[in-house]
């Protein structure tokens, strides 16, 4: 690499004249070379897909061999694909919290957002193609995910005579639904991240209104535990995945109403997100 | 051609620019300059729209940044080397910056050669040198072939070899007829590439003009002389209107007169000259004694040690 001299004359060849204007599909493709080109994408999804699968087989294997202690019985009350899902929704949500906050916060923190807007100036495309590779990304990985634990967790789970198929109500609800709500619950972080602008506070940020706020409300008078508790983006999850009667919680919204609510907050703060990345210095 | 228009910028209470107006012609190396915390980097990141002014326009060929058609094309910026993700390979790096602007793949590779960095092509830039991330951050601006580059201090922080390889790339983007806009501290890096300067102090503009005019309006320019009766031609540039004094190497100092004056004289009083010189004085000198009341920060220094950039 010891060029001293630049050479003289002409530096590059000439580039064909180019019509209409630099947007969306550029935008994209650049979004998509930029999230595929560091480790840690590969480190977060390769951590979700083998403990999603591999800790919610474990789960189901632990069921599967105290099944008759369990007290389950006959299988009444006993949700298997809940059971075969809760690894990936848990796990999922801590993993899509940490990708979607770094898919812009990494940009702040190690100045590329300036590189970035200078050579793509117009921001809201940057910021809604940033936000559409993420979303499209989680979701792929989620929906995979979430498909082999089931089916992994219920092969292991069939000894039991209680596991689920995908044709029993509200399996592939629960399936796509956990998927979906693991995909917003990123893109709530990614919101979060264009707002707070650093990693770390993002993540503490999402820790606190996923984890700490249920618990704050836990310890309220239960009558009103229950009315807050339906509006907390983070009752959806348990929710989703809950296909009998006994597993799901009567006090909340039905899955997908419970689903709308987290949608609902996501909306909101993507739209806050876009404001704030569009008008503040970068 | 970049436009500024009485652009102000203030962060909170402090104002980093103030009702700065000036014009970039086309092909030709301006010089920014100024001390450090003049502005000239919030003036940067306002045309390219990174901060939104306070008040006033930037315009480049007579648009704002955020409406070129294909902003690479048109404008190179260099402003931090290190604003990359230390993660991404130079190539991965070069792909998604191209990519933003349509630009083929092949002209990656190309920038890559031309900057010398692509037997670490796809190494991750966060083990880069600060000389081989700039070479990068460079290679980013020639990607869309654009007629105007700018960059921030370009050399500082460079070895010897990085400082050569920079000061002959920007006389070559120049000789290609490209505008080059670059801003230093540093007086004498101007003096060896720049034609025009815009000087700026505090975040006020303090001159803009050319490099010969710039040194000319500076009023140190002085006379030399050197010879046997310095006592008696002291008496005679008096006579004539000058000002000489001696210096404690035995050279007198001639202000307000021209050299072939003081030679004159000389001549018709029949004194034995050894030395008659002009003392320009330097870019440094004259660029000091512009800013001498927009220095942000000053140490107390005897004018002795002064040191430059």
């Amino acid at each position: 690499m010891a060029t001293t001299t630049a050479p003289s004359g002409v530096l590059l060849e000439k580039l064909p004249p180019a019509s209409g204007k630099a947007g969306m599909p550029g935008v994209i493709r650049s979004e998509w070379t930029k999230i595929r080109s560091v480790r840690s994408t590969y480190w977060t999804l390769i951590v979700l897909v083998v403990v999603g699968i591999g800790l919610g087989a474990l789960i189901c294997y632990a069921t599967e061999n105290r099944f008759t202690h369990l007290g389950h019985g006959a299988g009444l009350g006993f949700d298997a694909t809940a059971r075969s899902l809760t690894a990936f929704s848990e796990l999922g949500q801590l993993v899509m919290m940490v990708l979607g906050a770094m898919a812009i916060t990494a940009e702040y923190t190690t100045g590329m957002i300036r590189t970035s807007l200078t050579t793509m100036p117009r921001r809201g495309t940057v910021y809604a193609a940033k936000g559409l590779v993420f979303g499209v990304m989680a979701f792929v990985v989620s929906i995979v995910t979430a498909f082999i634990a089931f089916f992994l967790g219920q092969s292991i789970l069939h000894s039991t005579g209680a596991s689920a198929t995908l044709s029993d109500p509200n399996v592939l609800r629960a399936i796509i639904g956990t998927a979906l709500y693991v995909t917003v619950i990123g893109l709530m972080s990614f919101a979060f991240g264009a707002i707070i602008r650093h990693t770390a506070g993002t993540i503490a940020t999402m820790v606190g209104v996923l984890f700490i706020l249920p618990l704050i409300v836990e310890v309220l008078p239960s009558d009103w535990t229950n009315d807050v508790n339906k509006w907390l983006p983070g009752s959806a999850g348990g929710q989703l995945m809950a296909t009998v009667a006994g597993s799901s919680d009567s006090t909340l919204f039905s899955a997908w109403g419970q689903f709308g609510v987290t949608v609902g907050y996501t909306v909101i703060l993507l739209i806050i997100g876009a404001f704030l990345f569009r008008k503040r210095d970068a | 051609m970049i436009e500024v228009r009485g652009l102000t910028k203030r962060y909170g209470d402090k104002v980093a620019v103030n009702d700065l107006s000036f014009s970039i012609e086309p092909g030709t190396v301006t010089g920014f300059l100024g001390p450090n915390g003049a502005g000239k980097t919030t003036t940067m990141r306002c045309i390219l729209g990174l901060d939104y002014p306070t008040a006033g326009t930037v315009t480049i060929g007579g648009k704002r940044y955020a409406d070129l058609a294909y902003p690479m094309r048109e404008v190179g910026a260099l402003l931090d080397p290190k604003a990359v993700h230390g993660g991404r390979s130079a190539y991965n790096h070069l792909l998604c910056l191209a990519q933003t602007n349509g630009l083929p793949k092949k002209r990656v590779d190309a920038a890559l050669e031309l900057v010398g960095l692509s037997e670490v092509a796809r190494k991750r830039s966060k083990g880069f040198s600060l000389g081989m991330s700039q070479r990068l951050g460079i290679a980013g601006t020639l990607l869309g072939d654009p007629q105007v580059l700018m960059f921030d201090e370009p050399v500082n922080g460079l070895d010897p070899e990085g400082i050569l390889w920079i000061r002959n790339l920007m006389k070559a983007l120049a000789a290609e007829g490209r505008t080059v806009f670059v801003s230093s501290h540093l007086m004498s890096e101007m003096e060896n590439t720049a034609d025009h300067l815009i000087v700026v102090g505090r975040g006020k503009l303090i001159a803009d003009c050319t490099m010969k005019e710039f040194i000319a309006r500076s009023s140190g320019s002085a006379v030399r002389v050197k010879t046997t009766a310095p006592d008696e031609l002291v008496l005679a540039i008096a006579a004539e209107g000058g000002n000489a004094t001696a210096g404690t190497d035995g050279t007198l100092t001639v202000q307000d007169m021209a050299a072939e004056k003081v030679g004159d004289i000389a001549f018709e009083k029949g004194i034995r000259l050894h030395e008659l010189t002009t003392v320009r004085a330097s870019l440094e000198e004259a660029f000091m004694e512009l800013t001498a009341d927009s220095v942000e920060y000053r140490a107390e220094v005897p004018a002795v040690a002064r040191i430059e950039g």
